[in-house]
């Protein structure tokens, strides 16, 4: 460790020192070495730190000012949905009662973890227009994966094995034909138009009779509503595919549209975007699935049921998928969604939807004049800009991000999607009040001057971070995965 | 009605419409054409305040019975344990809790350290080289385990011991549909893996075999003669899923030779919220570092030399890779990663050696003193913190009468496992007092004696 390295946790440990508090031994001690046998006794420690309580709270207090979440400031990166994270979601999910309860104890003694469970399958079926909602994905790759392989279910169900492609838009998050392979499909993609939308030309030459399903963002990664999406869903339809919804975006049409009603027939949420699950710094997330009626056999098992007497979980599925996850969800994240949900109402829900779209349309606006819109039209909940003019003055998409921390911004998401050059993609959401929008834009438009005017300031930035770029290229060429005490 | 998250004022409004150029919200939504538009009223519960609304979840919450007000001998996978309170205060932090995936390293260092050091006290506890920053849970981060090993080995059958977990196993079968991978199950034999039937089915097309270890019915596999029945085929890997508690005590799966070990890291710092989120681990060798699934962080160097970490090795993920990815996860289980780095370092080396020995402890008194009621106690190998019971009762029964009782008690093995009727799984951690376990005796002694 240089001087000016700041320290990990293992270089504060001191032999002997301790921070926990575990119980004395209180029963007649066995001598479990010879029952286990020498070969299965450890014989050094692992080396996990030596620290007390407090020199573990100052590390990672430490560690906290070195990170900027949602509370920290603003957050814009698009396709990510970073909206503020009601407080009342983590009293709710911390209560005793739904915190420190197991899985399998006797379901008569969770009921009321099923009860919200339910309502909350009811809720999210009436909200995207699905007819049945299952919770148990982990997150929104999750739900892609365990919605291909109902899709799957359903095709060899008929009989037609020969359904092996997934259709996949050029502008589609990498899960897409990520989870398409992993559920043993071919993906395909399909080009955008010009207006940033699916090219319905080339989805007509790719739709065959292979065609298992096409995979799709509405509003798209561009923040566009595909507004042929009835026609895409006939042509999927006729060639006897299935339509799926990534509900990645799904914060720009609370209430003013729903999958269901526009074709698709298997559409996952991220309940860690839309419904205000925290990221967590990568997670935990949710991803519950919704499908159409004609799905449900295949829904993973077990599903929950409602009887006269109470709730209970139903394990004799024959055409199910199985099981995606050990128990029941991420109960815990779904317990916040709930909350949240229950907090806005379908009037609440509406209005977020509507600010969300209504300030994602102010931003790009106020942006437009100094960078490069390659779609102008109204947007939805995010928009991609281009910085093609800056990268002519010399300053790259990545300088404008790494210079917008030095204002305190987490920068858009940039270099995607891939179908833009030097892509910045931006999504403010509803939470964030106009001043805040303005003072991001004011940024923006600085920075755009000092492309011109004083371009190093943006190539050479960070400046006022803790820490300036990281060598990325040799963290990937000589891998350091591992903290090892030096000899 | 006012929603205390949405900040806009009647003001703002009109002077982002007129920015905008629209007269009014409802243009920005033209676009969606009026066939697909939704002009109803969701029907949902209406809004509730916040005092409210905490009172009526709250009640909600009260209807389950909790591992607080009961004394728990339920594990199969999920475990209470101790958790120091300084967990929560960490992961409270919203710096942490509120921010997303670290990809801008400059402004995620805490994150991006947190997992460093994570990964390097997984590796640790595994004896393994690389770990990454967390999968779901255990079972998925099995399954996707399996899958790896049909990919790198391109083989397609994997021998499965039916003694892991049997809901994840139920994950492996589904998994597996997809790269068409063949699961064969090894039977248990006095509550370990058949190690004959293992030897019998292991040939040159096996992928891999996958055994729990501990097992799911607490006893302690031999991985040793595992190994070696491995080492006969080429490039067949041994994989465990290993309870990481258990590895503070047990020799680690890595020094036997283990090529995957996945797990758990829910029995650090992680309450068991009905089941999720936990937190999965994924720890494998260095030979295979470039296939691992999920996020990695690395150790580098910024522009003037200081320690710093990055996301690295990304050309694995779907977000570089899109189809040709080694997996689709996005997401993991940072947050929870988080929290079981803080509870590893409450423990530290001795402590979590002391906890792992106290579960040991702990399980041996509840067998003896079941043994001693008259109970047979089922597989006499060794253990680490749960032991199969023969109570020759309806389990389901039981487990009625002792909530009575204020008591929590064991896994159902005839839910799962039909030939272990009557066969109670107990689990004893080091927080169950020797009063809890001699109470539970006594009531399982009335209750079926």
């Amino acid at each position: 460790m240089a001087n000016q390295d700041f320290p990990l946790i293992f270089e504060h440990s001191q032999e002997s020192r301790t921070g926990f508090s575990l119980p004395e031994l209180d029963v007649p001690e066995t001598n479990i070495e010879d029952q286990l046998g020498e070969a299965f006794i450890r014989k050094s420690e692992p080396e996990l730190p030596e620290v007390s309580e407090l020199q573990i709270m100052r590390h990672y207090t430490a560690l906290s000012t070195r990170n900027h979440g949602v509370d920290s400031g603003f957050y814009p990166l698009g396709s990510c949905t970073m909206k503020y994270n009601p407080k009342v979601n983590e009293d709710i999910a911390r209560l005793t009662g739904f915190s420190h309860i197991h899985p399998l104890q006797p379901v008569e003694t969770a009921q009321g973890a099923l009860e919200l469970m339910y309502d909350l399958q009811e809720t999210l079926a009436e909200i995207t227009g699905m007819d049945t909602v299952t919770l148990q994905p982990a997150a929104g790759a999750h739900g892609e994966w365990t919605g291909l392989m109902m899709i799957r279910a359903f095709h060899e169900g008929n009989g037609d094995y020969n359904r092996t492609k997934v259709i996949v838009p050029d502008s589609a998050h990498g899960t897409n034909p990520a989870s398409a392979t992993v559920a043993g499909f071919e993906a395909v993609t399909v080009k955008s138009n010009q207006q940033g939308l699916v090219d319905l030309e080339d989805l007509r030459r790719v739709v065959d009779e292979h065609t298992a399903a096409l995979m799709l963002t509405n509003p798209n990664t561009l923040g566009l509503f595909e507004e042929n999406i009835e026609e895409m869903a006939s042509i999927i339809h006729e060639a006897g595919g299935k339509l799926y919804y990534d509900g990645a975006n799904l914060n720009a049409i609370l209430g003013y549209a729903r999958p269901g009603d526009m074709g698709f027939d298997v559409v996952h949420l991220n309940l860690h975007k839309t419904f205000t699950g925290p990221h967590g710094g990568g997670g935990p997330g949710s991803g519950p699935v919704g499908v159409t009626a004609e799905f449900e056999p295949f829904l993973p098992k077990p599903i929950l049921t409602k009887r006269e007497d109470g709730y209970d979980f139903d394990y004799d599925r024959p055409k199910s998928i199985g099981r995606v996850k050990p128990y029941y969800g991420n109960f815990g994240i779904n317990v916040r969604a709930y909350t949240y949900i229950r907090t806005m109402g379908a009037e609440g829900l509406k209005k977020v939807s509507e600010y969300a779209v209504l300030n994602a349309n102010y931003m790009m606006r106020r942006l437009q004049k100094e960078f490069e819109l390659p779609f102008d039209q109204h947007c939805k909940h995010e928009f991609v800009l281009s910085g093609k003019r800056q990268k002519k003055l010399g300053v790259r998409t990545l300088d404008i991000a790494k210079r917008l921390l030095d204002f305190g911004y987490h920068p858009p998401t940039i270099y995607f999607p891939i179908n833009v050059e030097e892509a910045i993609m931006a999504e403010p959401t509803e939470t964030e009040s106009k001043e805040t929008l303005d003072a991001f834009v004011d940024a923006m438009l600085q920075i755009a001057e000092e492309a011109k005017n004083d371009p190093e300031k943006v190539q050479e930035a960070p400046h006022t971070t803790i820490v300036s770029r990281m060598d990325e290229t040799t963290a990937a060429r000589k891998p350091i995965l591992r903290y090892q005490k030096e000899e | 009605m006012e929603f205390r998250y949405l900040p806009m004022t009647e003001q703002d409004k009109k002077e982002m419409l007129s920015t905008i150029g629209v007269e009014s919200t409802e243009e920005l939504f033209a676009d969606i054409p009026k066939n697909v538009r939704y002009s109803g009223d969701l029907n949902i519960k209406p809004p509730k305040n916040e005092y409210a609304l905490t009172k009526e979840l709250t009640q909600l919450a009260q209807r389950n019975v909790d591992t607080k007000s009961h004394t728990s001998f339920l594990g199969a996978g999920v475990y209470d344990h101790y958790i120091p309170s300084i967990v929560d205060h960490v992961i409270s932090r919203s710096e942490f809790y509120t921010a997303y995936t670290p990809y801008q390293p400059e402004i995620s260092q805490g994150e991006l350290q947190a997992i460093f050091e994570f990964q390097t006290m997984i590796c640790e506890l595994t004896g393994m080289d690389v770990a990454n920053s967390s999968m779901y849970d255990g079972g998925t981060a099995l399954a996707e385990a399996v899958n790896l090993s049909a990919g790198q080995t391109k083989k397609k059958k994997v021998l499965v011991s039916k003694a892991i977990h049997p809901e994840s196993l139920s994950v492996i079968h589904s998994y597996v549909k997809g790269p068409g991978v063949e699961v064969v199950e090894i039977d248990h034999n006095n509550g370990v893996t058949d190690l004959e039937q293992l030897e019998n089915e292991l040939d040159e097309n096996t992928a891999s075999v996958v055994l729990q270890y501990p097992n799911f019915f607490g006893q302690i596999e031999r991985l040793d003669r595992v190994r070696e029945l491995v080492d006969q085929q080429k490039k067949t890997m041994l994989i465990t899923s290993s309870n990481p508690l258990a590895l503070g005590y047990l020799t680690p799966p890595g020094e036997f030779g283990a090529d995957i070990v996945v797990g758990d890291a829910q029995v650090f710092g992680i309450p068991a919220q009905f089941g999720g989120p936990h937190c999965g681990y994924f720890a494998t060798t260095k030979k295979l570092m470039r296939k691992v699934p999920g996020r990695l962080v690395g150790q580098t160097k910024d522009e003037e030399g200081r320690r710093g970490f990055v996301l690295t090795l990304q050309a694995r993920e779907q977000h570089i890779r899109r189809d040709k990815a080694t997996s689709n996860i996005c997401s993991n289980q940072a947050l929870n990663a988080l929290a079981s780095s803080v509870a590893m370092s409450s423990l530290g080396k001795q402590g979590l050696k002391k906890m792992s020995w106290m579960n040991i402890q702990k399980a041996s008194y509840m067998k003896k003193q079941l043994e001693e009621t008259g109970f047979d106690i089922a597989f006499d190998g060794a253990f680490f913190n749960e032991i199969v019971v023969n109570l020759k009762g309806d389990i389901d029964t039981v487990n009625r009468k002792l909530l009575d009782k204020g008591i929590i008690g064991g896994y159902d093995l005839s839910r799962r496992f039909p030939e272990l009727k009557g066969h109670m799984l107990v689990a004893v951690t080091e927080i169950r007092s020797k009063e809890e376990i001699d109470q539970f005796v006594k009531e399982v002694g009335d209750i079926c004696g």
